[in-house]
């Protein structure tokens, strides 16, 4: 008996020294082990503009400083998805990336959850920061005042349309819609003459995201002179009949087929199968989508397509009865931010300063057909010479409008996308769907928040 | 009043125990259990614990929520009554369950396993076989190969095409279609559950109800049934917890569109603490879903009680 129990309470001990040991060099080799920077971006669809640029980056950067290294953290998932793994990273220290790509649309929901940190002591450091447009400079700027990212671009939204199926179809190459009625006429004239090509294509939906969100609805929306927000009076539109109209004239769309059948609309690929399939295989005529669109089709892109700037051409969204200035463009871009829990802080911010360092940030705004934010880079010649739709976006920037920069955004955000499927899909009608966005928006935000604008 | 033993008789259970196991012993007996039942705690009960916390707040993964958490006690629970996709998707949830778990697969499961009690021994393998193999295969390739076969360019619009039925199922009947599929999937638990239960069923009853002149089906109707009635209840109470949290095979056959059509409540569940980063909430939705289950539960075992 007693010698059965001290074998039992031996047991017991090797067997405790042995997992707490384990457990022990694991937790501390975790901790201080890579000194590596952990650099996580989106990697979703056949491109890998990102990837291929962010290699070239770490390949100098490890070269030119000795004994530091960059990891990337390609984070492979749609739209929406990546924002959500993205969060789930930074929640915790042990998988917090140290420097991530946030879009600034995001940005604000994600400093008031803590993930990020302010990095003005560095910016006021910087030469280069003022070489930043003021626009860019409060991209990423808190509430608090505090700015949280570098900008790497923006971008603004066009319609973007195939000068050869417009031939056949009989409308001009210089096609200029003043109003949503042209634009309208425009599609049907396709439909009626090119039975087998997809007339336009307006995102929609959840699966899209943000993208159905902005390059959608607030294309809409915002070309009928109304605002999801407005800051002075801190209030979030509702009961708007803008709204309605937006909606409904989505509707009229896809009830006519004039837009892609809602099974391929609501997938998660129609991104990458407008850029990638329907519009370089000259399926699609219309697209309304953003300056981005022509980096997909370069030889470093997704899709190259030589021929892309003799095929498809731009013009300006129009606003709904030409009011205005006649056309309407969104701007959004993304940042580089640095995370609170990153491990090591002053690593992390060589690596965001190296990202947008002239030279670098000119390759990417290269190939991306991003509209740049730095000044030095806007009047470089190979930046100027590298795309022919360039100067038609730049041009677009007066007329732009932004997002709400709010935290409450992207709840919001979500409640359209929401709108937009039921309305697509048939299961509300336009008022419907705008009642229940309305009641939404009221809960996340609160009712004293809401007021019809 | 205490219960005399007479000398010589056997001690009851607890009193043997206690003499034959003193305390030490028990402690040694179950420390090996400890590692186990430290990581239960930590992963079962310590994730639904949190669960249950997190219902009366309203933490986020992004946002106000994230930064600065707050008890809403019931707030979350009043959003979700109030809410008209929450009250959709209890529909669909209950549609899905009644019609794939109910009727689909416990009818079937008892049809596959009364014939195979006549079939030929290889007829009785195959069927096994394939019903079996199509309850082992992972739940996403399942949803898969339902969606390739359900797509408007999949394999069932290329046979019936020439019919002109063609259309994409999963886009005009998506509740139908998850359905089918989850009855395609979960069959095979119900037939064996079933197979088990007949072959304990006496040979001499089934064949003196045939003396009596008995037809087969009130044979079925007024013996068999009867005599499993323990086991229909039982097998309709596991197969209905199981179906409450189908989310994987929905998941990637429609992702619960389009729009809503068929959000049940895990997907709306995940939809909310997910894709719109409201944890709070989703994980009040998750406790809703659990009641749900509990209320099945109390159905089933107040039936399985008037028999007893």
């Amino acid at each position: 008996m007693r010698r059965r129990s001290f074998l039992t309470a031996a047991g017991i001990g090797a067997g405790a020294l042995f997992g707490t040991a384990a457990c022990g060099s694991s937790g501390s080799s975790g901790s201080s082990s890579s000194s590596a920077t952990k650099v996580a971006f989106q990697q979703w669809g056949s491109g890998t503009i990102m990837k291929d640029y962010l290699t070239g980056v770490k390949t100098a950067y490890e070269a030119a400083n000795s004994g530091k290294t960059m990891e990337l953290v390609p984070i492979v998932a749609s739209e929406n998805d990546y924002y959500t793994k993205l969060q789930l990273m930074m929640r915790s220290p042990r998988t917090s990336p140290d420097v991530v790509y946030e879009d600034t649309f995001l940005i604000n929901s994600d400093i008031t959850a803590g993930y990020l940190q302010p990095l003005d002591s560095y910016l006021g450091k910087w030469a280069d920061w003022d070489q930043f447009q003021d626009t860019a400079k409060g991209a990423a700027k808190a509430a608090d005042g505090k700015t949280y990212g570098i900008p790497d671009g923006t971008d603004t939204r066009a319609l973007w349309f195939n000068k050869q199926l417009f031939t056949q179809a009989g409308l001009p190459e210089a096609w200029a819609p003043t109003s949503w009625d042209d634009l309208l006429a425009a599609a049907r004239e396709i439909k009626g003459k090119l039975p087998s090509v997809t007339p336009i294509n307006v995102y929609a939906g959840k699966a899209a995201g943000e993208a159905a969100s902005m390059q959608g609805f607030e294309m809409l929306f915002y070309g009928t002179g109304s605002t999801l927000y407005d800051a002075k009076s801190g209030k979030w539109n509702v009961g708007s009949p803008e709204f309605r109209d937006s909606l409904t004239f989505l509707k009229t769309l896809y009830d006519e087929k004039l837009c892609p059948d809602p099974q391929i609309a609501l997938d998660a690929q129609v991104g990458t199968r407008v850029q990638e399939e329907f519009l370089p295989g000259s399926t699609m005529a219309i697209a309304l989508d953003g300056s981005w669109l022509s980096g997909t089709w370069l030889p470093s892109g997704g899709k190259p397509w030589p021929e892309w700037n003799s095929v498809m051409a731009t013009t300006p969204m129009p606003t709904k009865t030409a009011g205005g200035d006649g056309k309407i463009s969104m701007s959004g871009g993304w940042t580089w931010a640095m995370t609170k829990n990153a491990a090591n802080a002053a690593d992390a911010w060589k690596v965001m300063s190296t990202l947008t360092a002239k030279d670098n940030n000119l390759k990417y705004n290269i190939a991306s057909a991003a509209v740049a934010v730095r000044k030095d880079v806007a009047s470089d010649p190979a930046y100027t010479g590298s795309n022919p739709t360039l100067e038609f976006f730049s041009s677009l920037v007066p007329v732009t409008q932004y997002r709400p920069q709010n935290t409450d955004y992207p709840r919001v955000s979500n409640e359209i996308q929401v709108a937009m499927e039921a309305v697509v899909t048939g299961q509300a009608t336009p008022s419907a769907a705008a009642d229940a966005y309305d009641e939404a928006v009221k809960g996340i935000v609160g009712e004293d928040k809401t007021a019809t604008l | 009043m205490a219960t005399l033993t007479r000398p010589g008789a056997p001690e009851t259970g607890a009193e043997l125990h206690r003499r034959t196991h003193p305390l030490k012993v028990d402690i040694a007996r179950a420390l090996p259990l400890t590692p186990a039942i430290v990581l239960l705690l930590v992963f079962l009960a310590g994730p639904i614990l949190w669960c249950c916390y997190a219902a009366f707040t309203n933490t986020a993964l992004t946002g106000a929520g994230s930064g600065n958490t707050q008890f809403v006690g019931l707030a979350n629970f009043r959003q979700a009554f109030g809410s008209s996709a929450f009250r959709n998707s209890v529909v669909l949830t209950l549609i899905f369950t009644v019609l794939s778990a109910v009727v689909g697969q416990n009818l079937l499961g008892l049809a596959l396993a009364l014939l195979q009690k006549r079939a030929a021994k290889v007829v009785r393998m195959l069927v096994g076989t394939a019903v079996i193999g199509a309850w082992v295969i992972p739940e996403v390739v399942a949803g898969y190969v339902w969606y390739a076969f359900l797509a408007k360019d999949g394999t069932l619009n290329e046979i019936i095409g020439t019919l002109g039925l063609g259309q994409n199922w999963l886009y005009t009947l998506p509740i139908l279609a998850v359905s089918i599929a989850n009855v395609w999937r979960g069959t095979a638990f119900s037939m064996l559950v079933y197979n088990a239960a007949l072959s304990e069923i006496p040979q001499e009853i089934e064949e003196a109800a045939e003396m009596d002149g008995a037809t087969g089906f009130s044979r079925l109707r007024y013996v068999t049934i009867p005599m499993i009635r323990r086991t229909v209840t039982t097998n309709l109470m596991l197969i209905t917890l199981q179906t409450l949290s189908v989310f994987g095979l929905i998941y990637t056959m429609t992702k619960g569109g389009p729009g809503t059509k068929s959000q049940t409540l895990p997907l709306y569940m995940y939809e909310q603490a997910f894709s719109f980063s409201q944890l709070g909430y989703g994980t009040a939705i998750a406790l809703v879903l659990l009641a749900v289950g509990a209320v099945f539960s109390i159905l089933y075992m107040r039936l399985l009680r008037e028999e007893a």
